[in-house]
């Protein structure tokens, strides 16, 4: 049996695979018989919303299932050995050494206390039996393949002493020590700058193309796996929807589904120029303990339209929302407010001035209080600024739901009673009950999945038709931006590099950190990555990073 | 309840994850106490028994608190159940008494060191700065002397009347408090719901009291449950020291005092208010136990 599949290349056969997972003492079926096969040197695809088990079948596939999970039927052929019924001790002696997985969280999977190069020698040391300098040699050789500065002596360095792109490729070169027959790569760039990101996913492409090394790549992100996997494997709700080649995928998809998740890239907004201005950032300088994090920053935005604030981590976008809100004063320069100048500190502006600049903010699940309900978290800025109560603040509760279009049952709810992109609107629904000109959006699609990101754009481009309230929009995807902004402001290292209309920003002449932002997005091309990568090495331009 | 229960599994379901509040916090409730484990039942219906006895202590008592109603030191009988202590004072009597002025001024101190350790614990975690530094180094000193010490001192200092025992204890207690709700206090106020609260202009009062509180109450309740513990454990041992609670109130710890010597001659009697003591700590840890367990997120894995 094992010489048949070694024969056909068959490395990893699923078969009905199935899951179940419990929540208050139920068991719900969380992966309803999933297959796939995967030949060596392939790399497969995994995409699908969270909650769509793509996680949990990245797991099943080492024979692993979560706490509160288990693999309740199917087999998972891996070289001929069934995993999902292996015994504890064959499984373990497969994994790390044939069979390897690298976490969305490099920082959370490292061991703050030891070196890099230690925790890559860890498995070859103990899984080969290599000596410790054979073993030090090929992870030197592991770390140039994935274009980490400093091979010989980056290993030296502890994982808070690298960048988090550094530290997900050293977390690729920790699983690939052993040389496994398969990766399995969970999120490997969620959580990084999309110049980072480039580096990241061009190393890993290299590296297993290089090795010949089979792989599954999850993700939530289309144009990532684009560029990353062979054949691709569409899941939803715990089914495969469709499977194909990646680029037969992408020109033609079949299923419904498939075909509303390639749709939501294209939303795209007509810009408009604004008619007089409601906030003007004059010259501001901000920063924490001595460090300027904001360096002569000026920011328009125009009322009733959307000013998108793009950039990296680490550039400054929410400590120009600090700055703004008055959460941090900026050390110097004004900000000001139809027409007037609002004070510094939060602390001295008015409940007016406050009313009228609202917020909402990246991640809905630390936004909401949890021990409140809707009606609370609604109702309190009602009383606050408008001192309704009664029968009429339950009335403009229920408007307020209406406007988010949720029913007005959710009133009752408490934030761990609704789904993130609900919680997300629930956000919103707080800002609009101040009724303000202003809403500052920090980052509030991007822990989202795409279908609900869509929706809930659509629902902020709604409301600012109906009610006319100005947007600040910080964020890092640029397909966002293209989908809501009027006019963009690129900001670098603390600074503006400049803000003009959507058009005038996305069309060249760029400025130098523009178009390198701009040329940084995954587009949903297989070639782009290479093409760009091929590009940028004969323009052999210094990346400003 | 087992109808309103069966009514919300398919909502349960339908949102597939925990909306046990949808059926009002009884019902949550029950369901958290079937799924109990033994000792915590054992714990539950002990304290459940102390406080019944402290509440109708009149009704059970044979006798009067203070009366005197035999010879000294008599064994036990059918009239006397435990015997009679150093002035012919009815034992059992003394007994159920002691449970109602123990727990009750043991309750009344733990409460009173919650208000002010927790309060100024989350006036510390929202303002930090320098409030957050002098409270904190105050603290340290407090509880860099050794607390039964400190509060043998000061009670000689201001004199041993229960309302000075109740707080000086208190005060001394809070300071556990105080880092308790200062710590889980600052991993609330870093949120940006409590930021949100602060840009709509909410006052301090609103943002400690609304947004925090009701996020730190589970590790706070377990908390009270152990200082309650420690509270109880430092009254009795104050009385046994005779500068806690005075005679003739009667009280666990100054009655193994009275009655120590009986054990030289083999008489169980001291042990039962000693006993008395053990097993109401050993009761409230049980439950606190359980508690923590069912609100720190830890699960059984395997």
């Amino acid at each position: 049996m094992t010489s048949t599949d070694r024969r056909d290349g068959v490395l990893l056969e699923v078969r009905g695979l199935r899951l179940a997972g419990e929540a208050d003492e139920v068991w719900h079926e969380i992966v309803k018989g999933v297959d796939f096969t995967l030949r060596r040197g392939e790399v497969l695809g995994l995409i699908g919303e969270s909650g769509a088990g793509k996680s949990s079948v990245g797991l099943a596939v080492m024979g692993y299932a979560r706490p509160g999970c288990r693999i309740t039927a199917g087999a998972v052929l891996f070289d001929g050995i069934d995993l999902a019924r292996a015994p504890e001790r064959q499984k373990r002696a497969i994994w790390g050494r044939r069979i390897a997985y690298v976490a969305q969280s490099a920082a959370a999977a490292f061991n703050p206390a030891h070196t890099l190069i230690e925790q890559c020698l860890e498995a070859p040391v103990r899984h080969r039996r290599r000596s410790g300098d054979e073993a030090r040699r090929e992870a030197v050789d592991l770390f140039q393949k994935l274009r980490l500065p400093e091979p010989e002596t980056i290993g030296f360095r502890y994982p808070h002493q690298v960048s988090g792109g550094q530290l997900q490729r050293a977390m690729v070169a920790m699983a690939m020590a052993c040389a496994p027959d398969l990766i399995i790569f969970d999120e490997p760039t969620t959580g990084l700058d999309v110049t980072t990101q480039i580096e990241v996913l061009a190393a890993i492409k290299a590296v297993v193309r290089q090795v010949r090394t089979a792989a599954i790549y999850i993700t939530h992100d289309l144009a990532v796996v684009a560029q990353m996997a062979d054949r691709i494997v569409v899941l939803r709700g715990g089914a495969v929807v469709e499977e194909a080649p990646t680029r037969q995928m992408l020109a033609d998809p079949k299923a419904p589904y498939t075909k509303s998740l390639w749709a939501v890239r294209s939303l795209r907004k007509a810009e408009e120029a604004g008619a007089g201005l409601l906030l003007q950032v004059r010259n501001v300088s901000a920063g924490y303990r001595g460090v300027r994090v904001l360096d002569d920053v000026s920011v328009r935005v125009p009322r009733g339209r959307t000013v998108a604030v793009v950039g990296e981590s680490g550039s400054g976008k929410t400590t120009l929302a600090r700055a703004i809100t008055g959460l941090l004063p900026p050390l110097a320069g004004e900000v000001v407010f139809d027409g007037r100048a609002l004070p510094r500190a939060l602390k001295d502006r008015d409940r007016e001035s406050l009313r009228r600049l609202q917020m909402i903010y990246q991640s809905p699940d630390t936004a909401l209080n949890p021990r409140q309900r809707v009606r609370e978290i609604l109702g309190r800025p009602l009383e606050f600024y408008r001192r309704a109560s009664g029968a009429a603040r339950e009335r403009r509760i229920g408007e307020l739901l209406d406007m988010i279009e949720l029913s007005a049952g959710f009133a009752d709810r408490f934030p761990g009673e609704l789904s993130g992109g609900q919680k997300q609107r629930i956000c919103i629904a707080r800002a609009l009950a101040a009724e303000p000109q202003l809403i500052i959006c920090d980052e509030v699609t991007s822990a989202l999945d795409q279908l609900v990101q869509e929706e809930i754009l659509k629902l902020l481009l709604r409301l600012q038709r109906e009610l006319g309230v100005s947007y600040l929009f910080i964020t890092h995807d640029l397909a966002t931006v293209k989908a809501i902004a009027d006019e963009i402001v690129v900001m670098w290292r603390g600074r503006v590099v400049e803000q003009g209309m959507k058009s005038e920003v996305l069309t060249p002449p760029h400025p130098e950190y523009t178009g390198l932002l701009l040329s940084s997005v995954p587009e949903m091309d297989p070639d782009w990555l290479d093409t760009l990568l091929a590009n940028r090495a004969g323009e052999a331009r210094p990346v400003p990073v | 309840m087992t109808l309103e229960a069966e009514r919300a599994v398919p909502v349960a379901r339908a949102v597939a994850f925990r909306a046990s509040r949808w059926r009002g916090p009884l019902a949550g409730a029950w369901r958290g106490l079937r799924k109990a484990p033994v000792s915590a039942w054992f714990g539950l219906s002990v304290i459940g028994g102390y406080l019944v006895v402290a509440v109708v202590a009149p009704l059970i008592a044979p006798y009067g608190e203070a009366q005197v109603v035999g010879n000294q030191y008599e064994a036990w009988s059918a009239q006397f159940p435990f015997g009679t202590d150093q002035l012919g004072r009815d034992l059992f009597t003394r007994l159920v008494y002691g449970a109602r002025n123990t727990i009750g001024i043991a309750v009344l101190t733990t409460m009173l060191s919650f208000l002010l350790g927790g309060a100024l614990g989350l006036l510390a975690a929202v303002l930090g700065g320098w409030i957050d530094q002098a409270l904190g180094r105050l603290v340290d000193v407090l509880m860099a002397i050794p607390q039964l010490i400190f509060a043998l001192m000061l009670l000689s200092i201001f004199g041993p009347s229960v309302k000075n025992l109740v707080l000086i204890i208190a005060v001394l207690d809070s300071t556990r408090v105080f880092r308790l709700s200062r710590a889980v206090g600052m991993n609330v106020a870093v949120m940006d719901f409590v930021e949100a609260a602060k840009l709509r202009g909410e006052r301090l009062g609103w943002i400690m009291r609304r947004e925090l509180l009701p996020n730190i109450m589970p590790p706070m309740v377990a908390e009270f449950g152990l200082r309650f513990c420690f509270v109880f454990l430092t009254i009795s041992a104050l009385s046994f020291l005779g500068l806690g609670i005075q005679p003739p109130t009667a009280d666990w710890g100054s009655m193994v005092r009275e009655n120590a010597t009986l054990i030289n001659y083999g008489d169980v009697t001291p042990l039962l208010p000693a006993g008395a003591i053990a097993l109401l700590t050993v009761a409230v840890n049980c439950v606190v136990d359980w508690f923590i367990h069912q609100t720190s997120g830890l699960r059984d894995e395997h």
